[in-house]
């Protein structure tokens, strides 16, 4: 009898290795929403607001929840960030995603930013940037799936999903139901 | 894309990014702070031959909301009243370091001899009598607001009414309009049409009032006095009768068509007075319209990196 | 004997030798010897052409072009002979500055230059010119035109026509009526259309064509239209070469290869009067030379400094050169398709223009004892590109960049070779 082996290397390339599959997902939701309501007193006076394109279903799963477990809604709203983004110039120019502020604005507001992945800091960065220009929230907090290390910026996560530790050469991706058809972490090798 | 120098060089796809991309740059005017980075440190300038202060206005917002730099040159009182080839002109600002040079010029074809002549980006303001690519882009980005359009423009019915053989707005917009699908139809007496108009995509009438009920955007363009002197038209009272909007004409129109004017306008000549005020005219957000659209022409054109990928 | 020319293909006589002693054919015939021998296989012999409206800018538009550099140009195209236009700086107008053109040919050598008299003083299209003292003078002028403008008066074309028949002059009319192109810069269609450049209508040249027949027909005198351009304008003429009207016609070659398609870059390499036109009316001109409804192939080389054609379109000066390309446009358009054998060649490039000219010496097809003005060309040559560098003093050829075939390999005037390999001798 043949013990279970694991993918090859061949095959981890080829379709990823999953590393959080969609019941975990769920789970790391349901408490990032719980740690939001701690840390924002019951999420009064916040606003999620999800950085497209990933962050922005998990910001509104998010805010399902909180209504869920409080009983009362939470602003959601979503954010583009290319027009701020430091590494426009190694690309052509890339077709805009949709901003827009939750009903209640964002003066004054906890602002918690919600994406997928963070790894160098930069798209965060740029979303601090866009924030600026958008109006003057009380404190910005940052939520993500998940945290692959490689910091470039001095930026941190106040929620986690899960920790990935990686190494450059590898690609983290984030496949969600409303974007992709399903829930699902994977890690494989660069391309 | 490098250069916008015809509405006709633009695909279907290239098109609706452009109109998609101004949608999501609209809000800006309502923000506090009305500017994006993204064009920090690139320089834009506008080389206008003819006197056209609305049309640069238009592009030097556009250009500074994106935080480029805006260099204006124009015709008269420069070296270029003194007598100084187009060429030179452009040689001085391809050493200048400009990113992109956006022309108004009096002759059909100039932008085309600056490509030749310049490394950066051309964006066509109006040449001669050929084309003014950012005005057709400007109208379907207002027409697709007003009538709550779907994505590309299918099946809207278009009338463009005017002066079309000297009119490079007609010729932008049939081209633009006719890709992203809608119906166009060009309307004037016969001494003012290209004589090849029949190889347009676009259908002709010389009878405006037949046309009225049958549109959802009615576009009237100027018609310039100078033009009766050329025996185009009797006298501007018969034109004004036969092919002008007046407050009876706009009554004809279904209930939820718009009127346009690329202006400026004759009040009285082509467009009545009432007909400019009215709710249905567009003549006013057209402007604001403008500054987006132009933003997001600018953004697609420098804001990424060359055409050949690599770092300008 | 000076020059022996062995195994040259001769329309008519097949491979033969040819032999030059001072100004004359000495003999044509096989194994013929001579002091200087060219070796010909291969190539064909053609009467030196005549080209029957060229732009020499001499006197006042140097820059652009000298009777030196332009004759020059014209030897190294195979021209022996070439009709000087009258709208230089002061206009060809008077005894005095035809003969000026004419000494300045002579001096330079390379080719002989016949000047066109001016029709009307200073080209106004007002007041005629000195018709007769210019027909007297040492440049004894025949061929007359305010060519670059119509005579578009109806009456003062007409005084013109009967006027010339005192000394078998001829007018030679742009064809093109003021009033239906102004402001024009391309051809009436669809491009002009498209590009937003003021259509310039074909019935503009046809209407002055067909007048002008009626004119010459009413009055009995000699017409010869320059550039024909239109397939209305070939209609007109065969229909009054029909009646035996004394109507004459050239085209450029040019216009019996390129349309109005090419100026889609608003490239003003592309801007000639007149204007390019469709597809359609290049197969009705080739057409029209091979049956011989238009009797002679002309240049209308116009030379132009290299900013009068870099500017946008509407600023462009108008014209292209053409002296060095035209024999190779011609094997191109009309010897490759099978429409003119190499006797038409020599027909419509030497022997009508030079009898529509009046010209004595040239066109006269090669015989013993005729003047040896010959041109030898190689149509075998490898088709090369064509570098807008040349004799000419301009560089505004519409062919840069174009493969043409053929080469012209050596051409002399009245014995003297001005060409020889391909280069000018001197």
């Amino acid at each position: 009898m043949c013990a279970a082996t694991g993918p090859t290397a061949g095959q981890v390339a080829r379709h990823g290795l999953e590393v959080l599959n969609a019941d975990e997902i769920r789970r790391a939701l349901t408490r990032i929403a719980h740690e939001i309501l701690e840390r924002t007193h019951g999420g009064e006076r916040a606003v999620l607001l999800g950085i497209q394109t990933r962050g922005v279903p998990l910001a509104r799963r998010l805010a399902a929840r909180i209504a869920e477990f409080e009983g009362a809604a939470i602003g959601c709203g979503e954010l583009d960030v290319t027009m701020h983004r430091d590494d426009l110039r190694l690309r052509p120019a890339r077709a805009l995603g949709r901003t827009e502020l939750p009903a209640q604005g964002i003066d004054c507001k906890t602002v918690v930013l919600v994406d997928d992945v963070l790894y160098s800091g930069r798209t965060v960065r740029a979303a601090l940037d866009a924030l600026t220009d958008l109006g003057r929230p009380r404190a910005v907090q940052l939520a993500v799936l998940v945290d692959r290390g490689h910091r470039e910026l001095p930026i941190r996560a106040d929620y986690v999903g899960k920790n990935l530790p990686t190494s450059q050469r590898e690609t983290v991706r984030v496949l969600l139901t409303e974007v992709d058809g399903r829930d699902s972490v994977l890690i494989g090798e660069a391309r | 894309m490098k250069h916008l120098i015809s509405a006709g060089d633009l695909s279907r796809d290239e098109a609706l990014l452009i109109l998609d991309t101004a949608e999501e740059l609209a809000s800006i005017a309502d923000r506090p702070i009305k500017k994006l980075p993204t064009l920090r440190g690139r320089t834009v300038v506008n080389l206008f031959y003819e006197d056209s202060t609305r049309t640069r206005i238009s592009f030097e917002a556009a250009a500074k909301r994106l935080s480029a730099d805006v260099i204006n040159f124009s015709a008269k009182g420069s070296s270029v009243a003194k007598g100084e080839s187009l060429k030179d002109t452009a040689l001085t600002l391809e050493a200048m370091g400009a990113d992109a040079v956006v022309i108004r010029h009096g002759a059909s074809g100039a932008p085309h001899r600056l490509v030749g002549w310049v490394r950066g980006s051309v964006v066509n303001a109006g040449d001669g009598t050929h084309e003014h690519p950012t005005q057709a882009l400007l109208d379907a980005f207002t027409i697709r607001r007003r009538l709550h359009a779907d994505r590309a423009l299918e099946g809207i019915r278009v009338t463009i009414a005017g002066d079309i053989v000297h009119s490079r707005v007609a010729r932008s917009n049939v081209l633009l309009l006719s890709t992203l699908g809608a119906e166009v139809t060009l309307v004037a007496p016969p001494t003012l049409f290209p004589l090849a108009v029949g190889s347009w995509p676009c259908a002709v009438s010389y009878d405006l009032d037949a046309e009225l009920p049958k549109s959802d955007v009615v576009m009237m363009l100027r018609v310039q006095q100078e033009r009766m002197t050329a025996a185009y038209f009797p006298s501007v009272r018969e034109y004004s009768r036969r092919y002008g909007l007046d407050a009876a004409r706009m009554a004809r129109l279904p209930e939820h068509a718009i009127v346009m004017h690329p202006g400026p306008m004759n009040r009285g000549v082509e467009i009545a007075a009432e007909v400019a005020d009215s709710p249905r005219s567009t003549i006013v957000e057209q402007v604001a319209n403008g500054v987006t659209v132009r933003m997001a022409v600018l953004y697609l054109l420098l804001g990424g990196a060359g055409e050949t990928g690599e770092m300008r | 004997m000076n020059w022996v020319i062995k195994g040259v293909t001769l329309a008519g006589c097949g491979k033969t030798d040819i032999a030059i002693s001072d100004d004359r054919i000495a003999g044509i015939g096989s194994d013929l010897d001579a002091r200087n021998v060219i070796e010909a296989d291969g190539l064909v012999a053609l009467p030196g052409l005549v080209d029957l409206h060229t732009h020499l800018r001499e006197p006042g538009r140097e820059d652009a072009e000298t009777v030196e550099t332009g004759t020059a140009a014209a030897a190294l195209g195979g021209f022996t002979a070439v009709h000087a236009m009258a709208n230089t700086e002061p206009v060809a107008d008077t005894a005095g500055v035809v003969e000026q053109v004419w000494r300045l040919g002579q001096a330079a050598g390379h080719a002989d230059v016949q000047p066109v008299g001016a029709v009307t003083v200073g080209l106004h299209g007002q007041q005629l010119a000195e018709l007769g003292a210019m027909a007297d003078s040492a440049a004894k002028v025949r061929v007359f035109s305010d060519d670059g403008k119509c005579v578009s008066d109806p009456l003062l074309m007409r005084r013109a026509l009967e006027y010339v028949k005192a000394f078998d002059g001829v007018i030679a009319q742009h064809a093109q009526d003021p009033r239906l192109t102004e402001g024009a810069q391309l051809n009436e269609g669809d491009m002009s259309g498209r590009l937003g450049l003021a259509g310039w209508p074909a019935v503009a040249e046809e209407g002055i064509v067909a007048r002008d027949c009626l004119l010459a027909a009413h009055v009995g005198s000699a017409l010869h239209i320059c550039h024909v351009s239109t397939a209305g304008s070939v209609e007109i003429i065969r229909w009054a070469k029909s009646k035996g009207w004394p109507v004459t016609a050239e085209v450029t070659p040019h216009h019996l290869l390129l349309t109005d398609e090419l100026a889609v870059g608003y490239d003003p390499m592309f801007k000639v009067n007149p204007p390019l036109r469709t597809a359609a009316d290049v197969a009705a001109l080739r057409q029209a030379l091979a049956d011989g409804t238009i009797d002679a192939v002309a240049t209308d080389h116009a030379p132009h400094p290299v900013e009068a054609k870099q500017a946008e379109w509407a600023e462009a000066a108008w014209g292209m050169t053409g002296l060095e390309t035209a024999l190779r446009v011609i094997q191109l358009a009309m010897v490759d398709t099978g429409l003119l054998d190499w006797a038409g060649v020599a027909d419509r490039m030497s022997v009508r223009p030079a009898r529509i000219g009046r010209l004595d010496g040239h066109g006269i097809p090669i015989t013993v004892n005729g003047p040896a003005n010959i041109t030898l060309y190689d149509p075998a040559a490898p088709a090369e590109t064509v570098s807008p560098a040349g004799a000419s003093k301009s560089r505004n050829t519409p062919f840069a960049g174009m493969e043409l075939p053929g080469r012209v390999i050596a051409t002399f005037l009245r014995g003297t070779p001005t060409v020889l390999d391909g280069k000018l001798a001197r």
